[in-house]
This record gives structure tokens, C-alpha cells and sequence, in this order.
């Protein structure tokens, strides 16, 4: 009982570190704002993805205070006006050793939104929730598409 | 209850199997193994790289950017492939006149050398013993200050003369700033270390009357003779003539050219060359000189350029009526090919052999400058074998030999001189270059050392080193350490620390070649003119600044006349102005091809007294030279003597050069080093190559260690078996036996120059080196 008690209620907050975004950003309010990803997350001329938006992005609508929020007050004094670039924390980026391609994923399928919406923040509250071998496993299994190692391990 | 053994087992196996079980239904174990996943994925393979998150590859916008290679005096073009800020790739520009989209091992690890330990991250200032390591940071006012105090008080001394600057090159206008900052000073001690264009430069002023150094068309020869050039080891612009060499290989599967090789070694330039001629180290001249016996003796010559446009070829008379003997008669007197074939080794028949086919070829050229080209050499050597080029008349002509010509700048106003400077400049040399028995050298790199060594400490009481590393370069290793004791300051404005800026007092750090801007002239050996434009292609790295710029703040902070040389407000100013007109295009292309350039004709060719190409050396006694004899005058064959005593030292040494191992001021990058065969270096210990009849003799074997020693010094080898080397003769890779850099480069293998002796010309000054006694004993 006493090892439940550790294992439910002490353990996990010393194990999971809560960590906050420097700016509490939604994509949900984005998306219905700007109504597609592309607009910050976009595909290169040569091809590759673009990732996280840089200041630059932001600053397309951002360049003064454009409603009442207090983040977006946050947004524009710390970091707008000194030109900071904002220090995101990611976690949703694959590890060394998977090779994954945004362009295949979204030019080539139409699913991209299903493995968006499982995991980006807004969606999905817990930063356990990253995408893990077997959530890619799963929807390649369901779509049919190849599921070999090397498809993602090169 | 009573706690028995039995109770209390009992008890501990319950409580282990309840508390697994009680975990088990918790997420705690679920978490630690996903947690051992994550570490597993990311933190091992970063751990493997050393721990550094800098050396992932950054993620961001690819771009490229266009720049030159500083590298070598190569000046290849280059594109720098770069994600977000960091550079990830260097690679050959497409379309650039020089090596057209081909890169060497050296130019690609650049970034090995912009990013890795080796860079000096600040100003530093020394604080232990020189030679200790021991530096602290200051910032570049207190930098600037202590040299600006330094050198106000030896020119308030009026010892202005005493301060000296060591640079690589005297051409560009970097170097032009040092020339300028010395002649304001006061001070004639401008350096340029050794290459193999000290020589030539002479050979063609003296002979042509030309300036600058030489130019070989490569491209349209189709008789390549090489008296020891790697041609494919790095020699000229490496990547240029490794290009050409593959034409000259095959052009739609015929082939274009011969290339024959002569050399003591069976290098890769040898080994892929149509013939091979291995002549006893240090005869090529008597080679050249026999081929000339030939060419003349069956009137093989190019009789229209010997008759009409050259000097001192047949006997002539003298203004008192005297008669003086000419080219012809000397060579059909002295190297007829029996007497070649005893000096060099090389079989009569095969001498004959060589010259027809040299002369009946129809673009033929002969090629001079040992190795990479990183030694001075001897001036009748290197005469010897111009003189070849001038019998088959390919001077100026396609496919032949010109003199490297500049693209033109705009030159800058007069310095306007004090007192203490014109006393400073009107001082000798140090070197002795310029003066007394040197009057036609203008650099003598490898003999201040020597000059400081034999009593005349005190000469250099200051000195400036500028893209160049002579405490690792210049022969005799012992004797430059010693030297450089007796200088009591030394500044350094290195990027990377190197050994000069590991002994220095101060290291001013220069942007790295990809962070800066400057202007790159004509490469080494380049017949017509491009001037290539070294561009930021990356931020500053670190705290360090151009060296133009610092320069001529120290300019500044002198005062005087001394500042008012430098009239510009910064280095970009300086390059914009010297460029003038150009700067625009230069700008815009990244070089500058002056595509309309052809060398003049045979009639206004030769500057030389005569006006025409000189077998005989008019130049000396216009100089007021006493050459002595008549035969000085001639090009010919002089043994150059290697140090040490045949009974001690019965063996020779000579150093091997390889493309994948950089022997100059840059230090070989760890890209390169990996690239060493396990016969060439392993782990710290440096192979020599012996020929297996020696090494019977010396009861060595394959990888047995040896003590190699010559009069200079000694190091521990391994015996690497190569029948591909003379017997009785050692070859030793130059470029290894660093003790600065960092611990990629640092302790690996032996310096050879640390086993060289400096053996003059008689003529130049300049060392004519080739090679040192040495012996072989096992140990």
C-alpha cells in the first residue's frame, strides 16, 4: 500500500519536471485566427521545414499589442521590443536517431493533422504525451503504409 | 512475534514481491523506462561526441555563400554550405578560374579549424614562463596599449630598426599594411617566409628581368618534366594542378601529355607519372644541365628564340675584348651525359633518351620547386632548369613559362617619413638580405635565427608575426627556440595557437580566413592574373578582430608620422580604396579575372640589361655583386653539400611531402590527420621510409623503433620498409611534431624540420636545404 502511496502520489512530481513555456502560446486560438499551419510552420524552397517560427514570424501581426492579453503584453515587452528571439521549449522534436520528414508527412499524406492534433500543446494537456515509436507505429500500421525499421531509422 | 531467520526471510521476500507489485500498478516504472529510452536516444550519442551540443548539427535555413580558401597560397575559390548560423560544409566553387569546383583535404576541414579547440578565443597575454602555456585574457585596449608602449619607447630609443615582422606573404594588402606600418616606423625588417618563390622570383629577375614570381601554363603543356615537384602532393595551387594533372592523364581515353617525374623517391606524382627517374638527392641540376648537353649538342633548340632573343647562349667578347664563354660551350663542355650519369645516377642512355623526347615534344615544359614548393632551394638549380624552358623557347608562350602577373590596384600615397624613421630604414637588415653579400635577395627567412645565435642578440627587440608560424616552419627547430629566447617581445596575431603564438608574449587573434574580409592576389603559380576576395561568410566566433584593423590602431596610438600613414578609418576602407573602380565587380563575382591578360612578346619581354633572356647573369655585376668566377655567371652545377660528416652520418635524410598532411603555418587539421596511413603515423609515432637493402644492413624491420639522428637532433622513429626509396636514403613526412594546437594535432610524430640544418646559396642566402646527413640505429 505504502509503495501505491509512493509510486501514485510522491514519485511522479519528483519524476516529471512541470515546465512552462515562456510564453503560454495556443494553437487553437492561432489556427482559428490564421486558419492553416503554413503561415509559421512552412516548408523551405529546398524542401525542408522551417520548425519553429523565429521572432521574425511572430512579428508579421505581432509588432504591437493587437488585443488585451496579458501573454501577448508578455510577448510584445519581453521580447518584440528588444528583438529577443523566444526561447521554446520543445519537446516534440524526434531524437537523433529517427529520420523524419515533414514534407513526406504533410505534401504526400493528409493525415498530418491527426499527428498534430494528438500532440501539440493545446490538444493535449501533459508533456508525457510526446510522440513516441509506437504512436508513429500504430498510424502506419492503420494506414498501411511501410512500417519497417529503416523507414525512420536510416 | 518472534523474528526468526525463517519470519525475518519470509518478511523480506513479502515486503520485496508487495513492493514490486505496488509499483507495478504506479507509473513510476513506466516512467524510468521511458526516461531510459530518452537518455539512451539522446544523451549517449551526445556524450559520444564529447559532450558538446555545439556539435549536433544546428538545425535552420540551408544557405551558401561564396568565399577563397586562405589556406595556402592556393587561392581556391570556395562555397560554404551553412545551416542557420553554423558552417557545416566547405566546398570547391563551380566556375572559379582557379580550381573550378574541386576542393583539397586541407580546404575542406576549414571548418575543423574555425570551430575546434585550437582558436585563441581573446586577446592573451602571457603570465608563465614563454613556452609554459600560461596566458590570461585582457581586453584589445590593454592589448593594443602594451604593444603601442612597447614599440613608442623602442622608437623613442631610436631602436626602431630592432622591431621585425614575419609574415607568409608580401603580396595583398594585409602584407602591404605591415610594409607600410615598418617603413613609417622605421624598421627594414620585413620577412617573408621560405617557399620555393624566393628562389624563382630571383631566377626570373635575373634571367628575364621580370618581377614577381612564376606562372606555368599548365593547361596546354604536353611534356611535363618535373625535377621533384609533388605535383599531385600540393604543389602550386594544389588543386589546380591536380586538375590539369587528369588532363593531362586522359582526354577522352587519349592521353595528352607525358608527365616524366625525377626524384630521389617514388612519390604519387612519380608513381603515376609515364617515367620516373630517381636521381641521387641533390643532383637535378647536373640532370637539367645534362639534358641541355643534348639538346644543344643535336640542335634540338628552339634556334629562332636562342639566336634572336637571348644572351650569353654562344661565346661573346667583352668591352676590353675579352671573351667570355657562353651556355653552349659550357654544358658541351662539363655534362656531357656520361659525366651526368656518374653524378646522378641516372644511366647515359636514359639521359638521352629524355632530352629528345623533352625537345621534340611540342608544348614541353619543365617545372622547378621541391615538394609542395615549401623551401627556398638553390638559385642554379632552379636556373639550371629554367634554362631547359628557355632552350625549347616556351618562355611566354602557351603551354610554357611566364612571369605571375598582378591585377592592378590602386597604389597608396607615399608614406611621409620622420627622422627616427629614415635613421630606422637606413640600418641593415638583420637577415642581411638586400645588403653586402645578398644585394639581390629580399628575404632571408631562415637565417635570422642564426644570425641571433651568433652573438648578435639584441638585433630583433620586437617581433611581429602575421599568417605565418616560422617557430614551427623554419628549419633547425633548436636553433629558432633558442632565437626566440633572446627576443624579449613577441607578438602573435594567430588565430589558432600555433607554436609561434604558444611562445609568444602576446596574441592579438585575427578573425578566422571565413569571418573576415581581404583580398587574395594571384595564386602560386598562376600564369594569368585573378584576384580572389575573401569574404565573411560567419559571424566572429570570438573576441577577435581584424588584423588590419588592429594594426593600424597601433598606427594610430604611435602618433606622429606613424599615424598619418594610415589615413583610413578602417580595413574595409583600405581594401574598398585599393580596389577602386574594381571594387564593385569584385564585390559582386568574388574574384576578379583579368581574362584578356597574355604575356608580352619575346621582343618586350626581358627587362634585363641586354634586353633579351640571360644564360649569362649580366644582372650580378649590375648589382655589384662579386660572384666570383666566370662559371657563376652561368647556370650550373653546384653539389649542394648536406651537414654532417659521412663517417658519423652515413645516411641521408630528406623530407616527403603528402596531400593529406599540411606541413606549413597551418597545422594539419584532425579531418587530415585521420586520413595518415598506419604506415605513415600510428598513435603518436611517425614512420620513416627506409629501403629494405638498408634496413637489412641496419638489422631493421618492418615497425622496428629506431633512433634517427643528424647533426641537428634526434627523435624515435618506426621503420616503415619502401622500396619505392633510394638505398641509403631516409624520407620523413613533414608536417607532424606539433607541440602547440591542441591534442588532435599536438604530439604526433616528429618535426622533420626539427632534424634540418640550414645550408645557404652561395649566390641568394636563401637556405638550398634538400636533405641532412643521418643515422639509423635500432633501438
Amino acid at each position: 500500500m505504502s509503495h501505491l502511496f509512493l509510486g501514485w502520489v510522491i514519485f511522479p512530481p519528483l519524476l516529471y519536471s512541470e515546465k512552462q513555456q515562456p510564453i503560454d502560446f495556443s494553437h487553437k486560438l492561432h489556427v482559428d485566427e490564421v486558419g492553416e499551419c503554413e503561415g509559421c510552420h512552412y516548408f523551405r524552397e529546398d524542401g525542408s521545414f522551417s520548425g519553429i517560427p523565429a521572432l521574425e514570424n511572430c512579428l508579421e501581426c505581432h509588432e504591437e499589442q493587437m488585443g488585451e492579453h496579458p501573454e501577448e503584453a508578455k510577448l510584445v515587452k519581453e521580447y518584440v521590443e528588444p528583438g529577443k528571439e523566444i526561447p521554446w521549449l520543445i519537446y516534440a522534436r524526434q531524437p537523433q536517431c529517427v529520420f523524419f520528414s515533414h514534407a513526406a508527412h504533410v505534401k504526400l499524406t493528409k493525415y498530418s493533422r491527426d499527428i498534430w492534433g494528438w500532440n501539440i500543446a493545446g490538444y493535449k494537456k501533459h508533456t508525457w504525451d510526446r510522440m513516441k515509436m509506437d504512436d508513429c507505429a500504430e498510424c502506419h500500421e492503420a494506414r498501411g503504409s511501410h512500417d519497417a525499421c529503416f523507414v525512420c531509422h536510416k | 512475534m518472534k523474528l526468526d531467520r525463517r519470519t525475518f526471510i519470509e518478511l523480506i521476500v513479502g515486503f520485496s514481491a508487495g513492493a514490486g507489485g505496488g509499483f507495478m500498478l504506479t507509473p513510476v516504472n513506466w516512467k524510468l523506462m521511458d526516461d531510459a529510452t530518452i537518455w539512451s536516444q539522446e544523451l549517449w550519442p551526445r556524450y559520444q561526441l564529447g559532450g558538446l551540443k555545439g556539435q549536433l548539427p544546428q538545425r535552420g535555413k540551408v544557405t551558401h555563400a561564396d568565399s577563397v580558401c586562405n589556406l595556402c597560397p592556393g587561392g581556391c575559390g570556395i562555397t560554404v554550405r551553412k545551416v542557420a548560423d553554423r558552417v557545416t560544409k566547405i566546398e570547391g566553387r563551380e566556375g572559379y578560374p582557379v580550381n573550378n569546383g574541386g576542393i583539397c583535404p586541407l580546404g575542406a576541414s576549414g571548418l575543423q579549424l574555425l570551430y575546434g579547440p585550437w582558436r585563441v578565443p581573446s586577446p592573451l597575454k602571457r603570465v608563465g614562463e614563454r613556452g609554459s602555456g600560461k596566458f590570461e585574457s585582457i581586453t584589445w585596449d590593454e592589448a593594443i596599449n602594451e604593444v603601442v608602449q612597447k614599440l613608442g619607447d623602442l622608437r623613442n630609443k631610436g631602436q626602431s630598426h630592432t622591431v621585425t615582422c614575419i609574415l607568409g606573404s608580401d603580396r595583398g594588402t594585409v602584407p602591404q599594411l605591415f610594409d607600410r606600418f615598418l617603413k613609417a616606423y622605421g624598421s627594414p625588417n620585413f620577412v617573408r617566409t621560405a617557399s620555393a618563390e624566393d628562389t624563382y622570383e630571383l631566377a626570373l629577375g635575373l634571367m628575364q628581368g621580370a618581377t614577381g614570381s612564376v606562372g606555368y601554363d599548365l593547361e596546354n603543356a604536353n611534356f611535363i618534366l618535373s625535377f621533384g615537384s609533388g605535383l599531385i602532393e600540393g604543389w602550386g595551387s594544389p588543386v589546380r594542378v591536380i586538375q590539369a594533372h587528369s588532363r593531362w592523364r586522359s582526354n577522352n581515353l587519349k592521353k595528352r601529355a607525358m608527365v616524366v617525374q625525377i626524384e630521389p623517391r617514388l612519390s604519387n606524382t612519380a608513381a603515376k607519372a609515364d617515367n620516373w627517374y630517381p636521381v641521387k638527392p641533390g643532383t637535378e641540376a647536373a640532370l637539367a644541365l645534362g639534358l641541355a648537353h643534348v639538346i644543344v649538342k643535336e640542335s634540338r633548340y628552339d634556334s629562332n628564340f636562342i639566336e634572336n632573343h637571348t644572351f650569353g647562349f654562344e661565346d661573346w667578347s667583352g668591352s676590353g675584348g675579352k671573351t667570355y664563354r657562353g651556355f653552349k660551350r659550357l654544358v658541351l663542355a662539363k655534362y656531357a651525359p656520361e659525366a651526368v650519369s656518374e653524378i646522378t645516377g641516372l644511366q647515359a642512355n636514359k639521359i638521352v633518351e629524355l632530352a629528345r623526347a623533352f625537345a621534340k615534344a611540342k608544348r614541353p615544359l619543365a617545372v622547378w620547386g621541391r615538394g609542395k614548393g615549401t623551401v627556398s632551394g638553390s638559385l642554379y638549380e632552379c636556373m639550371a632548369v629554367h634554362a631547359l624552358n628557355a632552350l625549347v623557347g616556351n618562355i611566354n608562350k602557351p603551354g610554357g613559362v611566364s612571369a605571375s602577373p598582378q591585377v592592378a590596384t590602386r597604389t597608396w600615397p607615399e608614406v611621409d617619413r620622420d627622422t627616427t624613421a629614415w635613421s630606422g630604414l637606413r640600418k641593415p637588415r638583420i637577415d642581411g638580405a638586400g645588403t653586402g653579400r645578398y644585394p639581390l635577395t629580399k628575404y632571408l627567412p631562415d637565417r635570422w635565427p642564426q644570425v641571433i645565435n651568433g652573438g648578435k642578440a639584441g638585433t630583433i627587440k620586437a617581433l611581429l608575426v602575421h599568417d605565418a608560424d616560422p617557430y614551427y616552419t623554419t628549419l633547425d627547430s633548436a636553433a629558432v627556440a633558442k632565437a626566440f629566447d633572446h627576443i624579449p617581445f613577441v607578438v602573435s596575431f594567430s588565430t589558432c595557437m600555433d607554436e609561434t603564438a604558444y611562445h609568444a608574449d602576446l596574441i592579438l587573434p585575427n578573425h578566422h580566413y571565413l569571418e573576415r574580409s581581404e583580398d587574395i592576389p594571384t595564386p602560386v603559380g598562376l600564369q594569368k592574373p585573378i584576384l580572389g576576395l575573401l569574404r565573411p561568410v560567419v559571424s566572429p566566433q570570438f573576441d577577435t578582430r581584424h588584423t588590419g584593423d588592429v594594426l593600424m590602431s597601433i598606427a594610430k596610438s604611435l602618433g606622429g608620422s606613424v599615424a598619418d600613414a594610415f589615413p583610413w578609418e578602417d580595413y574595409e576602407t583600405v581594401l574598398k580604396e585599393t580596389m577602386g573602380e574594381k571594387w564593385d565587380t569584385l564585390k559582386k563575382a568574388g574574384y576578379i579575372e583579368d581574362v584578356s591578360y597574355k604575356p608580352s612578346t619575346w621582343g618586350q619581354a626581358f627587362g634585363t640589361p641586354s634586353g633579351k633572356f640571360e644564360f649569362y647573369v649580366t644582372a650580378f655585376d649590375q648589382a655589384g655583386m662579386k660572384v666570383g668566377k666566370d662559371l657563376d655567371y652561368l647556370p650550373h652545377y653546384e653539389p649542394v653539400q648536406p651537414e654532417g660528416n659521412p663517417a658519423t652520418y652515413p645516411l641521408i635524410l630528406i623530407p616527403t611531402e603528402l596531400m593529406r598532411l599540411a606541413n606549413g603555418a597551418i597545422g594539419n587539421p584532425p579531418f587530415c590527420t585521420k586520413t595518415l596511413e598506419e604506415t605513415e603515423l600510428k598513435r603518436n609515432d611517425l614512420f620513416v621510409e627506409v629501403n629494405p637493402k638498408t634496413a637489412a644492413e641496419y638489422g631493421l624491420s618492418e615497425g622496428h623503433r629506431a633512433m634517427l639522428e643528424t647533426p641537428k637532433g634526434k627523435a624515435k622513429v618506426l621503420v616503415h620498409l619502401f622500396e619505392g626509396i633510394m638505398p641509403g636514403v631516409i624520407g620523413i613526412p613533414k608536417g607532424l611534431g606539433h607541440t602547440a594546437y591542441d591534442d588532435y594535432l599536438s604530439g604526433k610524430g616528429v618535426s622533420a624540420n626539427s632534424l634540418m640544418g640550414v645550408v645557404e646559396d652561395p649566390i641568394t642566402g636563401l637556405s638550398a636545404t634538400w636533405g641532412i646527413r643521418a643515422k639509423l640505429t635500432s633501438v
